[in-house]
């Protein structure tokens, strides 16, 4: 895959026909965590710091194995620790790997007001091109999953971008590469789904999890990252992973039906505006204060 | 460890303890997983924590620290009451049915062995050696083998050590009263899962579940399945440790599972290059290559040779290879590579330059020494010596007596400002006299060299980066020193300068020997022209040789270290090998790296074939016997006589003198007994329950030094504690890099739920941890992870914490800690074989802070 064959196939807040949609085949590419092999190595969260080369920010001793309470705008990918104990007695640790689940349907992308602030390419991939980014935290809102971080210095949103720079060049994501269990993999869509069935199946079968199951919650389309999880029934146990995530009932009104009350509301806006011009004149322009990417937030 | 970490993929079962290798050793745990996700294999996980590997088991059970030697007896009479054993390995491939000694008596009534004398805390070991004749000289011709040590007699008057009888008692039956196996079941059979319960606070019926599992794979004595036994530090760090292993070894050996793919004793090496430094004679005891060093008694070389030179000891028919009978082999060569032209037939080969070693220089005896005087100064080069001991603060008292300390480091660190420790006044640190040398050292990435894996490969790196500054190599410093040295003692003489004066040191740039040249002179080569009889291979003189079996006893060859003969040979440094490819598809990776000994992988391999020589498994075949070649071939490299046929009957397990695996360790094998008792660590919550009158190991010596104290539970310390590290950090290094401060920020104690609700603590909160030694405060961690214990009827508390901190590092030098070390707690006591700190299982007191 080089970079040219990366599709954008939706725009946030953008008008009109997307550029190029379908105009090439491309298979959806996945990433499977089988939190059943995480042993909560943090090798993920190390490689994706590294690949994408983010600063360091202060952490502080919080009662668990877990770096940071949650991932921040330069942190994400987060193994989240919890400590679940069963009605028998037993316990379980459970380390699920936490970041971007690529939403079929993103809610972000959904939310996001800025033409071609996010987008998702053909692959499913789904990418803040914080170029295009105004800070207003809209996709915050839209989150289902509560990923995108602002930067409260360059007042712009961040978070996993499945590594497009290394998929692109046909390499692995950085987090895969540098599991040492094997329980991160990636592939297509078909191929991860297949391969999480089998493997919940065998959880089944041979380790006595008789609600094993593959995590690729419909209402949000379908994820690019799956999870095959001990007890599908209880993903809420790993770390707050919800149940049904759906796109916020005020996103999707906001964006559909309210969406043309809002037009209406900007035209009468841009009337207002043109008859304020002619009546006061421009208004003269004050410089912004903004430190570069890389400062600390 | 006996296999390989590629190999623990081929397991069926799996038990994990006196480890945490998820947390330690995450790359190699993928083999784990890679058993579980292809073969269903199951793990079993049993610590004192619930920890990242048992976060993946199938059964977890939490131990009292330094229990396991209940657990794993326990274990064992489950398998022979239940019959979950191996019959047919266990007579042909153990002692099982060699009969011992009359006199020979069990620790069952009063926790001693017989030989006990209380006054000198030894043990007179006569009585623990099997019933027979002959011996004590006498030498096996048998194989056709030139057997060097003859060649090298005695001086009169040396003592001759005990030894075993040339012809071993034996009762195939394994009825005989004194046979081993019966001696056993004697001696395990008072490990009942009562028992077990009171001692390990393991619930007795989690604990047959845990039996019941891991022997399930002998039902009905099938011999297809295998099981494997993985363990770390939390086994060695005990005052028993080496009896641990050991009970695990017997396990492993009943059942049939060592020399197997997917079996064996594994031990998890911690550091990268741990097992290479053990290799290269690490431990004073040991010359490289597990040769044990010559002492003052040895007044010649054949003195040394007759006492550390194995005779065979077996029932008559049988036949033992007795690998170590070619210990003249090995030492000669060593010589020869340490002193070339100067060792010569002449002078013993120069076996006078070799140090005597008349006492005990393990690590906490150099403390002990350096506390007392004794020794005036150290070299610290790759460790933290403040830190990494036990009882710190012994050490920094010991380290203000020296009169000088030197440190090769790339940060500063806790032993090279040890005199600016926590709690020394500046008017202390006035009086403090010791002159410290602080050299900056090359870090890892900037040194080439091997690495010698768990697995036993010796893997070449090369170096990522140039040392920075005037930053140098370890050698370079060395070479250096050890250069003016010699230039002094060329100069002005001294009472004995040969042996640093006519040290081989031909390296290209003397002082910076290429690590690359050392490898090929640890390989070692040929002086002469040689030719192998069997093959006709040839060598020409100086060649460097194929392997250790080209080594001879009459100065002809040279070799560092016998063991990684074949590392470098004229084909080059095959530590360099990088070819993925494995045929057999058993994680052989024959010609990846190198392997010792002989790029053998899995050790005893023998032994994963019955008496014809077919794999107990036919679809796990490692090596075998070629009716048609009349020789043993494989996947593998045989660990054995290539051309013994089956029915001669030798024994599997070559390097002992028995031939066969050692249920009973004979003689001075172990310093507390032939079999492995129960005893309580140095500190424990309760009295020894098989004999209160003889709780610990009783040839466990304690030190003497005011700083020497040890806790009790009647002085209120009651808590169990035990101390670890994490997959975020190594050792005390990280805490200098942001990456794993980032992830691990602050040092922590992990606490029980129920503990923390009798002292009215919250996570976060700043906890006291104090033994009679030192205090240890940090945040609390309160989990679940740890619960309560029922030992002997009484509810008791374990907690632990991780090593990583000290008093220099970034969050110390913010004023985020404590700047307390871990090891302030810990007791200056060690298992007497190995001599390895019982860094584990101690007792302590907890507090708000």
């Amino acid at each position: 895959m080089s970079q040219a064959t990366l599709r954008v196939q939706k725009i946030s807040g953008h008008a009109g026909s997307v550029p190029g949609l379908d105009t090439q085949r491309q298979d959806l590419v996945c990433k499977l965590v089988d939190t059943t092999t995480c042993i909560g190595c943090k090798a993920c969260e190390v490689a994706c710091v590294e690949w994408n080369d983010m600063p360091f920010s202060p952490t502080t001793f919080d009662n668990t194995y877990q770096t940071m309470p949650e991932t921040r705008w330069n942190y994400w990918n987060l193994i989240l620790f919890n400590e679940h104990e069963h009605e028998d007695g037993s316990l379980q640790w459970l380390m699920r790997k936490h970041q971007c689940m690529h939403c079929a349907e993103p809610g972000c992308l959904e939310a996001c007001p800025s033409d071609g602030a996010i987008v998702q390419y053909s692959n499913g991939v789904v990418d803040f091109q914080q170029d295009h980014c105004i800070g207003c935290g809209y996709c915050i809102t839209g989150c289902p999953f509560n990923i995108p971080k602002l930067n409260n210095v360059t007042k712009r949103v961040y978070k996993c971008s499945l590594c497009t720079d290394r998929i692109s060049e046909g390499l692995e994501p950085a987090c895969i590469k540098s599991c040492p269990t094997g329980c991160l993999h990636f592939g297509t869509k078909d191929d991860m789904k297949d391969l999480a069935e089998q493997r919940a199946k065998q959880l089944k079968d041979h380790y006595g999890f008789a609600n094993a199951g593959v995590y690729d919650p419909p209402g949000v389309g379908g994820t690019g990252v799956i999870y095959v999880l001990h007890d599908v029934t209880k993903p809420e146990l790993y770390g707050g992973l919800p149940k049904n995530p759906t796109i916020p009932l005020s996103v999707k009104l906001w964006k559909h039906p309210l969406k043309w009350i809002g037009n209406l509301a900007i035209a009468g806006g841009l009337i207002g505006l043109f008859v304020h011009y002619l009546r006061y004149g421009p208004k003269a322009r004050e410089e912004e204060d903004i430190r570069p990417f890389g400062g600390q937030a | 460890m006996t296999n390989g970490w590629v190999d623990i993929k081929n397991a069926d079962m799996m038990l994990v303890m006196g480890g945490n290798p998820a947390e330690n050793h995450p790359c190699g745990f993928k083999w784990v997983i890679e058993a579980k996700r292809t073969r269903n294999a199951k793990l079993i996980v049993i610590d004192p924590r619930y920890t990242r590997t048992a976060s993946v088991s199938d059964l977890f059970l939490q131990i009292r620290a330094g229990a396991d030697i209940a657990f794993l007896g326990g274990v064992i009479r489950y398998a022979m009451e239940n019959n979950r054993i191996a019959k047919d390995y266990l007579l042909n491939y153990t002692n099982a049915a060699f009969v011992v000694k009359d006199g020979f008596k069990l620790p069952e009534d009063d926790g001693l062995f017989s030989g006990f004398d209380a006054k000198t805390q030894t043990y007179d070991k006569a009585t623990w050696n099997y019933a027979g004749s002959g011996g004590g000289g006498g030498r096996d011709s048998a194989q056709g083998y030139t057997l060097g040590a003859a060649a090298h007699p005695p001086s009169s008057g040396a003592p001759s050590p005990p030894s075993l009888p040339q012809t071993v008692e034996f009762d195939p039956t394994l009825q005989h009263p004194m046979c081993v196996y019966q001696l056993m079941r004697k001696h395990y059979s008072r490990y009942t899962p009562e028992m077990v319960e009171r001692i390990t606070g393991i619930p007795k019926d989690q604990f047959l579940k845990a039996a019941d599992l891991f022997t399930s794979i002998r039902k009905d004595g099938d011999l297809k399945k295998v099981a494997c036994v993985i363990y770390a530090v939390g086994w060695t760090q005990h005052s028993f440790g080496t009896q641990i292993i050991r009970t695990a070894a017997i396990l492993q050996l009943m059942m049939g599972n060592v020399g197997r793919a997917g079996g064996g004793v594994n031990a998890l090496r911690g550091h990268s290059n741990i097992q290479g430094a053990t290799d290269m004679a690490g431990i004073f005891e040991n010359l490289p290559g597990y040769l044990k060093v010559p002492i003052p008694a040895d007044k010649s070389l054949g003195d040394w040779m007759h006492r550390i030179t194995p005779t065979p000891s077996k029932p008559g028919q049988w036949q033992s290879f007795n690998y170590w009978s070619n210990t003249p082999k090995f030492a000669v060569s060593l010589l020869k590579a340490l002193y070339g032209d100067a060792a010569t037939k002449q002078n013993d080969f120069a076996f006078d330059f070799l140090p005597k070693v008349d006492r005990n220089y393990s690590w906490t005896y150099l403390w002990d020494n350096m506390y007392n005087g004794v020794v005036k100064g150290l070299f610290a080069f790759g460790m933290n010596g403040v830190a990494i001991g036990p009882d710190s603060k012994k050490n920094i008292d010991a380290l203000k007596k020296a009169d000088w300390l030197v440190v090769g480091e790339i940060y500063p660190d806790e032993t090279s400002e040890f005199w600016k420790s926590p709690g020394i006044t500046t008017d202390e640190m006035k009086s403090i006299q010791t002159t410290v040398y602080r050299l900056p050292c090359a870090g890892f990435a900037e040194k080439d060299g091997t690495f010698t894996n768990s697995a036993r490969w010796l893997q070449w790196k090369n170096a990522a980066l140039p040392t920075p500054l005037d930053c140098r190599l370890d050698q370079a410093i060395v070479a250096q020193i050890f250069l003016k040295v010699r230039a002094l003692y060329q100069a002005d003489g001294g009472k004995f300068p040969d042996p640093i004066l006519k040290l081989t040191w031909n390296y290209t740039d003397p002082l910076n020997p290429s690590l690359a040249e050392v490898l090929k002179e640890i390989n070692g080569k040929t002086f002469v022209d040689a030719e192998d009889p069997a093959t006709k291979q040839q060598l020409k003189a100086n060649q460097q040789l194929p392997g250790f079996a080209w080594l001879k006893d009459d100065g002809t060859t040279a070799c560092g270290n016998w063991i990684y003969s074949g590392a470098y040979t004229e084909a080059g440094n095959l530590t360099m090998r990088r070819d993925a490819s494995d045929p057999s598809g058993m994680g052989v990776h024959q010609n990846w790296a190198w392997s010792w000994p002989a790029n053998r992988r899995v050790l005893y391999n023998r032994a994963s074939c019955n008496l014809e020589g077919k794999p107990w498994d036919s679809a796990r075949r490692q090596v075998w016997w070629s009716e048609s070649a009349q020789k043993w071939v494989g996947n593998d490299v045989p660990d054995f006589k290539p051309d013994s046929k089956p029915a001669d009957h030798m024994g599997p397990f070559i390097m002992n003198p028995e031939g066969v695996g050692r249920l009973f360790a004979p003689l001075g094998a172990f310093a507390e007994g032939p079999l492995p008792e129960y005893y309580e660590p140095t500190e424990s919550p309760i009295e020894n329950l098989f004999h209160p009158q003889q709780s610990h190991n009783p040839v466990i010596k304690r030190f003497k030094t005011p700083d020497d104290k040890y806790s009790t539970p009647q002085e209120g310390y009651t808590v169990v504690c035990t101390t670890y590290r994490l997959t975020e950090h190594y050792h005390y290094w990280t805490k200098n890099n942001p990456m794993n401060v980032q992830l691990v920020p602050e040092p922590f104690v992990e606490i029980p739920e129920e503990l923390a609700q009798d002292l009215g603590l919250h996570g976060g909160d700043k906890v006291k941890v104090s033994s009679i030694r030192g205090t240890y405060i940090a945040k609390a961690m309160v989990t679940k992870r740890i619960k309560p214990m029922m030992i002997d009827g009484k509810k008791t508390y374990q907690v632990g914490f991780p090593i990583h901190w000290g008093y220099r590092g970034i969050a110390e030098d913010e004023g985020k800690t404590s700047k307390t070390l871990a090891n302030l707690v810990t007791p200056t006591v060690v298992d007497p074989n190995a001599y390895t700190p019982e860094f584990k299982g101690f007792l302590v007191k907890v507090e708000k802070a």
